[in-house]
């Protein structure tokens, strides 16, 4: 039971980065795209429908590890206090930011809405990233399962070793991999041309950056992933937007996957004593509450695949982003 | 402050923040529904509009508290994480079964009602707006039942081995008495304060469309039964508190000595020391009968209730902060009650058999003789039953103190303990900063769509028409 909700556990969190992951980086990309405020408009309509649904993966994801994993929930969150809230504050100008910048018709009001929108959009790329690279990495967890320390240091530091680093440069690689295939996919006119530039431009670039890195580091995964990146580009010169998109969205899933499994049982890991690392079963809420969450999840999750998959069906069409002469 | 108080503050901040919004977005969705189906079955296009308009009302408060709902999900790890290793089986799942169950249903549907006016047949996209509604009922239903936990325990057992608490029913859980008596509340307390912003934008703009007169009418009806729901179910609730929690009853009043045929202060002037005997207008045996059911019933005082929880507990002071809860419950009622006067004025005064009469000035008509001091007062009520809510949370909670869950453990045992001062300081300043803007633009941007004309001018540039993607 406990393999399955950390199968269950990893899929909400590969679901959240790759669907959050294009609607980031729409947000970063519209003000690039978007030539004026007409096309930045029809850049953030294709994800107007969808960013809440997308989100609630992370309420999931979050909800699950809490269930499932109480002790590993409490030890992330408490140890990365200033950088999750972080997370937190840029998402809630984010939300907004998507969410009110249509209701008003003042191009002033639409201007900064971009502005914050592109800005916290690439903030919470850059953190997230980052909150991946010290997961691989690890922290300085004492046996109660805490991170003591001074002031800000003691949250904000992880964030200043070279895996957060990485992290958040591949993220946003991925991230503006993941915006320019979607928008490619979802408009016409001038900003599908430009997000198809984009997305050859970054996958050759990206390629050759992952290329070395893996050649450096030695990792196989690195190297897949270059490959992956490339051949996103290659199929957005062929206009293969659907299949780019989808090649870029598994390189992001497998990365995510490869994040959360790099130590086999440990799930968090200590850098200070092995033993105090947090294991898949010592993190582990009780079977009472194991057993709750799992027919709740057989009960409602496919329920929510299905009707998610359906919306996405339902707003299926390109946004036009050319003006029409009216 | 000491890092525990910040943590605290922190905690109501945000949540406080949170609840502001949630109960708006509660009711519009409910009251969207409603004017769909009116708008369905008459096909009268007032209808119509008004769907539109609260629509747009129930789009961005939605948002808000979305984006400050996910804030609440992270907290208990952020600031409370001994809090969530001791309770994790209870809470966890519970906020897991939330997020899937409703959050899912709520966010996907919302966008479908919203995007989905041209694209989807009519009933089925009246269908979409019904589960939205059904949907944030239900998550406030879940949360509620989280939250009566820590006010009742029920379905616990505690692990000799890990010390932690182990959930033994869902069901049981989600049957607490606390929550079937506090879910009619909150509920009541959410429809009085959507209806109320929909009753003032109603009569702010009745010039403009005859259409807001029907908003107003529904918004005040809406405050008015909402709050007779929150009052009959707050007498109720009442009662259980005075049996699950008696020193919080006893603490609303300031009742230090157990007192039969309890009285009810409805306005005291002094400190409400222990000591020093302070002046009030009291109505006599009423406290009895809010707590016990009959005038003449007993009521347990503070000093019993502390020397009997010493004994069972072990020392300390089990009193919480006499003041705030003595003046929250008052507040929290006060409000409550100028809000229902408001809509009970108003629907007398724009009722069309009594308008005629000059008895008294109709709001809605702003020309005949209504002075101007009285259609300000209309922008009460959206403030009132908003305070009143706020007020009915931080009673709740403070004058649960000192516990964290009522007879477990105490709040100062559920902070993360790594946490310094440093770091609460920083992120409460960043939650105050994010959520007054957020505050200030949500307000801004709610005046704005009012003022917007209700039926827009029909044009086709709106939307280009999008193209298929395959
Ligand atoms: C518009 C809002 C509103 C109004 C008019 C009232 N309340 Fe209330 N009250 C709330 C909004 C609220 C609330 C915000 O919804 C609370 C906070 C926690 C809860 O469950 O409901 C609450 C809590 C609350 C509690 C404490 C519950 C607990 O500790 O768990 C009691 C005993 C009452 N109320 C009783 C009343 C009575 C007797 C009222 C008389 C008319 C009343 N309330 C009006
Ligand atoms: C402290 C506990 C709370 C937590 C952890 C919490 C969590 C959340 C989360 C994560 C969301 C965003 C959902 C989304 O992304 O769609 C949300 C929204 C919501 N919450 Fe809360 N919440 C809390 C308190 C409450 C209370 C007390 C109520 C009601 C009585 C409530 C009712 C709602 C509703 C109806 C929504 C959806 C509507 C909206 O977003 O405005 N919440 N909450
Ligand atoms: C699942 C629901 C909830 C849980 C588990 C919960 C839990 C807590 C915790 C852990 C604290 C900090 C410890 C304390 O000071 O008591 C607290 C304080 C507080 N909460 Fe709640 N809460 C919930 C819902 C709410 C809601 C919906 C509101 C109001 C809208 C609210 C208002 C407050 C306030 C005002 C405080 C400050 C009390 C104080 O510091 O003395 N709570 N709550």
């Amino acid at each position: 039971m406990i393999t399955f909700w950390f199968a269950v556990l990893v899929l909400a969190w590969v679901l959240y980065f790759v669907l959050e992951g294009f609607d980031f980086g729409v947000g970063m990309l519209s003000p690039v795209l978007g030539r004026d405020e007409h096309e930045r408009g029809a850049a953030i309509r294709t994800v107007g429908p969808f960013w809440d649904g997308n989100e609630v993966w992370l309420v999931a994801a979050v909800g699950v590890t809490f269930a499932a994993f109480p002790a590993w929930y409490a030890a992330l969150m408490s140890a990365l206090y200033l950088p999750m809230v972080a997370i937190l504050l840029l998402l809630a100008v984010r939300g907004v930011a998507l969410e009110f910048r249509g209701k008003h018709d003042s191009p002033s009001w639409r201007r900064r809405a971009d502005l914050l929108l592109a800005g916290s959009s690439t903030g919470i790329v850059l953190l997230w990233g980052a909150v991946l690279g010290i997961l691989v990495d690890g922290l300085a967890l004492r046996a109660d399962g805490e991170v003591t320390g001074t002031g800000l240091g003691r949250s904000l530091g992880p964030l200043a070793t070279p895996a957060a680093g990485l992290g958040a440069l591949a993220a946003l690689l991925a991230a503006v991999l993941l915006g320019a295939t979607f928008l490619a996919l979802r408009t016409t006119g001038p900003v599908r041309r430009r997000a198809r530039d984009l997305a050859r431009h970054t996958g050759t670039v990206g390629a050759v950056t992952l290329l070395l890195i893996g050649i450096g580091t030695g990792s196989r995964l690195t190297l897949a992933a270059a490959a992956v990146v490339f051949a996103a580009g290659l199929l957005a010169r062929r206009t293969r937007e659907a299949m780019s998109f989808t090649a870029v969205a598994l390189a992001v899933a497998a990365t995510v996957v490869t994040v959360f499994t790099t130590h086999g049982d440990v799930v968090l890991r200590s850098t200070l004593d092995p033993a105090w690392s947090l294991t898949r079963t010592s993190a582990a809420a009780g079977p009472e509450a194991l057993r709750l969450i799992t027919i709740a999840g057989v009960l409602i999750l496919p329920g929510v695949l299905v009707y998610q998959a359906w919306s996405y069906w339902v707003f299926r069409r390109r946004v036009a982003s050319e003006r029409v002469a009216s | 402050m000491d890092v525990l108080d910040l943590t605290r503050l922190q905690f109501a901040v945000v949540t406080i923040y949170h609840y502001l919004f949630v109960p708006v977005s509660i009711s519009l969705a409910s009251a969207a529904a409603g004017f769909q189906i009116a708008w369905i079955r008459t096909a009268n296009e007032k209808y119509l509009h008004l769907t539109k308009f609260t629509g747009k009302l129930l789009i961005v408060t939605f948002a808000v508290g979305v984006v400050t709902g996910l804030v609440q999900e992270f907290q208990f790890g952020l600031g409370w994480s001994a809090f969530a290793r001791f309770y994790g089986d209870v809470f966890g799942p519970t906020l897991a079964i939330e997020g899937m169950l409703a959050f899912f249903l709520e966010a996907t549907f919302l966008a479908l009602w919203y995007f989905g006016w041209d694209r989807l047949p009519r009933l089925l996209h009246t269908a979409t707006i019904v589960i939205v509604a059904v949907g944030t009922l239900l998550s406030a239903y879940i949360i509620l039942a989280a939250n009566s936990f820590m006010q009742n325990p029920v379905a616990y057992a505690l692990d000799p081995a890990t010390g932690r608490a182990h959930l033994t029913s869902f069901t049981e859980l989600l049957t607490n008495e606390v929550v079937l008596a506090a879910f009619p509340h909150t509920m009541g307390g959410a429809a009085m304060a959507g209806g109320g912003l929909l009753m003032a934008i109603g009569i702010w703009r009745v010039s403009a469309d005859a259409a807001y007169r029907t908003l107003s009418r529904a918004g005040a009806w809406m405050l008015l039964v909402g709050g007779a729901v929150t009052a009959i179910s707050g007498d109720h609730l009442g009662k259980v508190m005075t049996a699950v929690q008696p020193m919080k009853m006893a603490a609303a009043e300031a009742l230090y000595e157990t007192t039969t045929s309890a009285p009810f202060s409805v306005f005291a002037i002094g400190e409400l020391g222990h000591d020093r005997p302070f002046f009030s207008i009291e109505i006599p045996g009423l406290l009895s009968f809010l707590g016990t059911g009959t005038f003449g019933g007993t009521v347990q005082g503070i000093d019993d209730l502390q020397a009997a929880y010493v004994a069972q507990y072990g020392p300390g002071s089990y009193v919480p902060m006499i003041p705030v809860a003595f003046w929250t419950f008052r507040l929290m009622i006060g409000a409550g009650v100028l809000g229902m006067a408001l809509a009970a004025y108003h629907l007398w005064s724009s009722w069309e058999t009594t308008r005629r009469l000059p008895l008294l000035p109709d709001l809605l008509q702003p020309g005949r003789g209504t002075p101007g001091w009285l259609r300000r007062f209309v922008l009460l009520a959206p403030l009132l039953p908003a305070a009143a809510n706020t007020f009915g949370w931080v009673f709740t909670e403070t004058a649960r103190q000192p516990w964290l869950a009522f007879g477990i453990s105490k709040v100062a045992d559920g902070i993360s303990p790594g946490l310094t001062s440093a770091e609460v300081i920083a992120s409460l300043a960043g939650f105050t900063l994010v959520y007054g803007l957020l505050a200030v633009v949500w307000c801004r941007l709610v005046v704005h769509l009012s003022r917007k004309p209700l039926a827009p001018p029909v044009s086709a540039a709106e939307e280009p028409e999008p193209v298929p993607a395959y």
